[in-house]
């Protein structure tokens, strides 16, 4: 495959991205799980009260998780109508399944974002199978040097000590996830994009992911 | 074939989601006897969720009031129920469903418990997780018998085994019904797919008669497949279907 044709692969066949944050007002609330008092217990409080059927409790829930779920799957499938499509079916499965929920396994918001994360990525990689040659030409008329969207990327992250972990990556590293976490990309076409081994992206994904939750100290 | 020194290095793919699907099921095999990576699996997933709220948005005001009305429509999985009421609680359910689901529930009701499919890798987890699991199966399982969309299609085997397929697009999930499957015979099973359109995606193992939750989401899959594999079972259907029905549309 020559290098067009791998990058053109590794592109994204999706409708381009909308212009800024229409509705998407920067949210600069405190991070849920960041509350220093415990938050993330009354996330798990609230969930359970959830998965009792309490409905005033699940918009208690809906105000604490909407904004990391519509943000990230906003992020990887771009196109609004479809993301708000996602993020509504990913707050309506977190009302479903809200009896699952474990908090040994994790968090409450990162079981939502999660949840977000997978349906996004599922979305957009069922419309690009369907669309991929039709949209073809289209989306190379959009397509920008990865580096540019890397850069885009970071620059708009609104949580600072994100934004300095990231500087804390190798540029491989930081590429690797950020490709694949908010563009959505496979990493083999991660791969593709980076020119770089396979074996070598998905050691870059995971030491970077190591590297990010040290400095995060995330403990699960 | 990969050893399992590749597969520890998956896990940053895998919270990422970026595996495709052939290493996903070989990793999430993986992942059911690993603890390691599973732990790994875990704090990654923490990771991302702060990769995830550094992109928080807010969602147009709308997006709350669509929610909202939207889960009035929405069965929520039951909570969990104590061990000894569960085969009550099935049959329960199942006496207050009639009309397409007869056929269905009263197969389920002639499988045993004990009958019931389990996936694979739940073999390898520790008992306690093994019950758990087999629970919210469980529960998976009555909620899509019991959905008020849930359509029932039939058919034979070409070894002549009674099979029904449960399915409710509202739950997004698909459950399987057989009887009179014979012994897969040693170092085989049976294998469950659906059919996306042709392609056909792994849906669980099944090695004996009863009621099986589909492995995997429904999504816009158009039929359901099963086949005879390896023990393990495949990423790809390697023999051909002993049966294909297609899903309701
Ligand atoms: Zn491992």
């Amino acid at each position: 495959m020559d290098a067009d044709a791998s990058r053109r692969t590794a592109r994204h066949h999706r409708a381009p991205r909308g212009v800024g944050r229409r509705e998407g007002a920067p949210v600069r609330q405190p991070l849920p799980f960041a509350a220093p008092d415990g938050g993330g217990s009354r996330l798990e409080d609230l969930m359970a009260q959830v998965a009792r059927g309490d409905k005033d409790a699940f918009s208690a829930l809906y105000d604490a998780l909407a904004g990391t779920v519509f943000g990230i799957v906003v992020k990887v499938v771009r196109d609004r109508a479809q993301s708000e499509e996602v993020a509504q079916e990913v707050m309506i499965d977190l009302w479903r399944q809200a009896s699952r929920y474990r908090p040994e396994q994790g968090s409450v918001p990162a079981w939502a974002a999660t949840l977000a994360h997978r349906r996004a990525v599922d979305r957009v990689r069922s419309a690009q199978a369907s669309a991929n040659r039709e949209y073809d030409q289209a989306a190379r008329e959009h397509q920008r040097p990865f580096d540019e969207v890397a850069e885009q990327v970071e620059t708009r992250l609104e949580s600072e000590q994100v934004r300095r972990c990231m500087r804390g990556l190798t540029e491989l590293q930081r590429q690797a996830v950020t490709l694949a976490y908010y563009q959505g990309l496979t990493y083999r076409e991660v791969a593709e994009t980076l020119r770089a081994p396979l074996p070598t992206i998905k050691t870059r994904m995971r030491d970077g992911l190591i590297r990010l939750r040290d400095c995060m100290g995330v403990t699960t | 074939m990969r050893n399992e020194e590749d597969l520890h290095t998956l896990t940053g793919a895998y919270a990422l989601h970026a595996l495709g699907r052939e290493e996903l099921t070989a990793f999430t095999a993986h992942l059911a006897q690993c603890a390691s990576c599973r732990q790994e699996v875990a704090e990654f997933g923490g990771t991302t969720a702060r990769l995830a709220a550094a992109v928080s948005t807010a969602p147009p005001p709308r997006m709350k009031d669509a929610v909202l009305h939207g889960i009035d429509s929405v069965r929520q999985l039951p909570p969990r129920l104590p061990a000894d009421e569960r085969p009550r609680t099935v049959s329960g359910v199942l006496r207050r469903k009639a009309g397409p689901l007869a056929l269905a529930a009263s197969l389920v009701a002639a499988a045993s418990f004990g009958g019931l499919a389990v996936w694979q890798h739940q073999q390898t987890e520790e008992a306690q997780q093994r019950a758990q699991g087999t629970e919210l199966r469980m529960r998976d399982l009555t909620s899509v018998l019991a959905a008020p969309d849930a359509r029932t299609v039939h058919g034979r085997t070409s070894t002549g085994a009674v099979t029904s397929v449960v399915s409710s697009q509202r739950q997004d999930k698909a459950v399987f019904v057989g009887t009179g499957l014979p012994e897969p015979g040693p170092g085989r099973t049976y294998q469950l797919w659906y059919d996306d359109h042709g392609t056909m995606r792994p849906a669980g193992l099944v090695d004996s008669d009863g009621a099986t939750l589909l492995q995997g989401d429904l999504r816009k899959a158009s039929g359901v497949g099963l086949t005879l594999e390896p023990a393990g079972g495949s990423p790809q259907p390697t023999t051909a279907p002993l049966m294909l029905l297609a899903l309701p549309a």
